[in-house]
């Protein structure tokens, strides 16, 4: 089976947080993900469009790129921006650290995407941008009984 | 994002209905503070039985309303939280200042 993906390409506006969500949790729903898993990709691909939204690019429109891979179980999500990039990225990484306290930030954006997924990897250089890869495994359980129940409805035929 | 308002005495309740992301809480905040300008306020009852998605831009919207009705002395309380918007707010510690109900 050939590995699926799909590249969005979205202006830094914030009105297109919530087109990113949805888009990437329609993607990955062919992995028949749980409730519970569609929520917490959908939270920690806001947070990383967010991010790209209001720090990559000040007081200017500039590109974001998703790219989201399935990989067998596992979900591969790039969040990917061309601004100024972090200057430090450990310190960003600190819980309720932010450069923005007076936009109400509340400095929680790396570590919902940590505890949501199961890795995060951050790379930035200043001025040419950051790269957000968030990975997650979908549970497989879900699917094999799903598949029982249609060999048994089969059966039953 | 729809807000609504009820008013009972000095206690404001805002109803929060859809997805409260950085998008919507900016529209948000223009519309709750110009309404708790209103120095009768004493308590914020916030609402999200109908909030089907809150982010970390949520939790810092819900902050900042904290810090301006904290600055009058008043009390702000979150009622109704479902299980996916709740698993956010533990998370956030934001139950050490503001009472989750």
């Amino acid at each position: 089976m050939h590995n699926n993906y799909v590249y969005i390409r979205i202006p830094s506006l914030s009105v297109n947080e919530s087109f990113a969500r949805a888009a990437v949790a329609a993607f990955c729903s062919s992995l028949n993900p749980t409730m519970n898993e569609i929520s917490d990709i959908k939270t920690s691909v806001s947070e990383a469009v967010t991010n790209a939204v209001v720090h990559a690019y000040e007081d200017e429109i500039g590109e974001i790129e998703i790219q989201c891979r399935i990989k067998g179980q596992v979900v591969e999500i790039i969040v990917e921006d061309f601004g100024c990039g972090i200057a430090d990225v450990e310190k960003a990484r600190e819980p309720l650290f932010t450069t923005k306290p007076e936009l109400e930030r509340s400095g929680m954006g790396f570590s919902v995407m940590e505890s949501f997924m199961d890795e995060l990897v951050i790379l930035s250089e200043k001025d040419v941008g950051t790269k957000v890869i968030l990975r997650k495994k979908i549970n497989e359980k879900k699917q094999k009984s799903l598949n029982e129940e249609i060999d048994v409805s089969e059966d039953e035929e | 994002m729809n807000i609504q308002f009820i008013e009972t005495g000095q206690v404001l309740t805002i109803k929060l209905k859809g997805e409260l992301d950085h998008h919507s809480a900016d529209t948000a905040r223009v519309l709750i503070d110009e309404k708790i300008k209103n120095e009768k306020y004493n308590k914020l009852v916030i609402d999200l039985k109908g909030l089907d998605f809150i982010d970390s831009s949520g939790i810092g919207f819900v902050i900042g309303r904290y810090k301006v009705i904290r600055k009058r002395k008043g009390v702000i309380e979150i009622v109704n939280a479902g299980k996916k918007v709740r698993k956010i707010l533990d998370m956030s510690g934001i139950g050490k200042i503001i009472k989750i109900k």
